[in-house]
């Protein structure tokens, strides 16, 4: 068995996603490769190199592949993979862009975003949002998978030294261009991958009154999130909706200010490892998922919330 | 120009799942069922682009048991024009859905092709992409701005820590995300004039595509129960069990 498991990247430094997938690799076993494709990616392979347990590092350096469309990368991917037994990404944005592409132009399914491997051809995923947990076999020869970077161990980042091998391979399907791309402004973490979370619901009444979530994410170095409830009542957009419509997060520390506890936005955070709730209704469905609940006006304990944090942090 | 739009009939966004005793799926009898919510941003988009005169028809297609009609009325009466129905019994895992979608691209050759970005059953977050590599088009995932100029669609996409912006030559496939639009309700005579809109059904082997799915799930569990905690009494007492027990701050 080998498996190719393809670097998520911004052409400059290697994301951490990238050790968790490695982890996800050495659970099915065999020898573990990483792809790295990128335009100008040399310091990445270097670091791709380094992580603990990884056999040998293609690169593939061309404009073609700089901004990771989906068109020119799933043609290198389907090209490069044809060897492997297993192909292997962490299913962020970039990932669940080309992977599909890449299983269709190979003639395979693919299985998306596991959370645990079984054996070689059996994997464990979540379904309807979290709220069941599929085990699932394949019987194709070539298993392409995205991984759930939050349910694996990033492997170390040193200790590796594996060969770096280029791999002249182009691949420009000519369908699709770059014209542009806006970072999020914000200084906050982004909402998928942040350690801590605060999100605010419908008892939050307004737009304004976030700010005070602000504040304490500032404090926290914590995302600020918000329940569908919230988005459907107008006080923020819809991009920082956590729920099965929104975004599925998994922090350390998930603080729910003003939500009663829907089953649509449960299903997008129960598996945060500690959920703090804030609600003045006490028989609030949220607090029977909480690990720490407070019964109390929001507009009250938010701001002494900030204050007691910054004593302590 | 002609859009394709696809949707899934799935369980209610509101309704809490629950699985099965024998751990063989997801409870399904007597629950109530509707669109899937990014395919209804997908239909809403569609109507939204004729309704800026850019798309001259708009086709539906669901794929799945006689009851995925209800859903392909939903999307005529929202403002689509005409119904396929690829109608099947049997489980259809993406692969083979894209092969069905790629088997009604050829045939009625749209300009544009715009699904969800998954449903929230089986949760893939596949077909689109999929469609679009058997098709041989570029794909813009998770939209939230369509801009069709000319012959070609820039697709604003919603990615980890931002937005990117993707220029495709037409034909594409569009898969949205939840910013693309707010989908409209559908008005009552509109609910009415939708029953008279044409709806064509077929089967998988009128397409001639082997729907015979390559993984198997072996069982489906209820994920470990959340146990409640405890409540605190202040803030004070909040913080001091975040640092010094739970030790996340």
């Amino acid at each position: 068995m080998s498996i190719l498991v393809i670097a998520e990247h911004d052409n400059s430094s290697l994301k951490q996603a990238t050790q968790s997938v490695v982890t996800a690799a050495k659970a099915i076993g065999g020898d573990v490769d990483v792809l790295v494709a990128g335009e100008g990616c040399g310091a990445v392979a270097e670091a791709a190199a380094k992580i603990e347990g990884v056999s040998k590092v293609l690169v593939a350096d061309n404009a073609a592949y700089g901004h990771f469309l989906a068109e020119n990368l799933s043609e290198l991917v389907a090209e490069a993979g044809k060897g492997y037994s297993h192909i292997l990404a962490a299913a962020g944005t970039t990932g669940k862009d080309f992977l599909p592409r890449v299983a269709a132009l190979l003639d395979v399914a693919q299985i998306s975003d596991i959370i645990r491997v079984e054996s070689e051809d059996t994997f464990v995923r979540p379904i309807y949002a979290g709220n069941a947990i599929a085990t699932v076999k394949s019987s194709d020869s070539i298993k392409v998978i995205t991984v759930r970077p939050t349910a694996f161990d990033a492997a170390a980042a040193e200790g590796g030294s594996a060969a770096v091998e280029a791999l002249d391979i182009v691949k420009d399907a000519g369908l699709s261009t770059f014209v542009g791309e806006e970072k999020a402004v914000s200084d906050r973490p982004d909402l998928a991958s942040a350690g801590i979370v605060i999100s605010g619901g419908r008892g939050m009444q307004n737009g304004d009154n976030f700010k005070m979530l602000e504040q304490v994410a500032d404090v926290l170095g914590a995302a600020v999130g918000a329940s569908r409830a919230a988005v459907d009542a107008g006080f923020v957009p819809n991009d920082m909706q956590v729920g099965q419509t929104g975004k599925i997060v998994a922090p350390q520390l998930y603080i729910a200010v003003g939500i009663s506890g829907a089953i649509q936005h449960l299903a997008g955070m129960s598996d945060s490892k500690v959920i703090v709730a804030i609600n003045k209704d006490e028989e609030a469905p949220i607090f029977q998922v909480a690990d720490y609940g407070l019964v109390a006006d929001l507009f009250e304990a938010v701001p002494q919330l900030e204050e007691e944090l910054k004593k302590v942090i | 120009m002609k859009v394709l739009v696809a949707v899934k009939r799935v369980i209610d966004y509101n309704v809490k799942v629950r699985v099965k005793p024998d751990n063989t799926g997801v409870d399904l009898a007597n629950v109530k069922m509707a669109m899937n919510p990014f395919c209804e941003i997908a239909v809403e988009e569609a109507v939204r682009l004729k309704e800026k005169g850019v798309a001259s028809e708009i086709v539906v297609v669901s794929i799945g048991p006689k009851t995925a009609q209800e859903q392909i009325r939903t999307a005529l009466a929202l403002g689509a024009d005409r119904g396929i129905h690829i109608e099947t019994d049997e489980e259809v895992q993406s692969l083979e859905a894209a092969k069905l979608l790629k088997s009604v691209v050829e045939k009625e050759e749209p300009k544009l092709v715009i699904l969800g970005k998954q449903s929230i059953d089986s949760d893939n977050n596949q077909t689109g992409q999929m469609l679009a590599a058997l098709t041989g088009m570029g794909q813009g995932t998770f939209a939230s701005e369509v801009v069709v100029e000319g012959d070609k669609v820039n697709v604003t996409r919603e990615v980890d820590g931002g937005l990117m912006t993707v220029g495709l030559n037409l034909p594409a496939v569009v898969t949205t995300d939840l910013r693309l639009n707010e989908p409209r309700y559908a008005s009552l005579p509109n609910i009415m004039k939708a029953k008279k809109k044409p709806l064509e059904s077929i089967s998988p082997a009128d397409l001639g595509v082997d729907i015979a799915p390559r993984l198997s799930t072996l069982k489906v569990e209820a994920p470990a129960a959340r146990q409640a905690g405890i409540k605190v009494a202040d803030v004070a007492e909040l913080v001091a069990k975040l640092k010094n027990e739970a030790k996340v701050i």
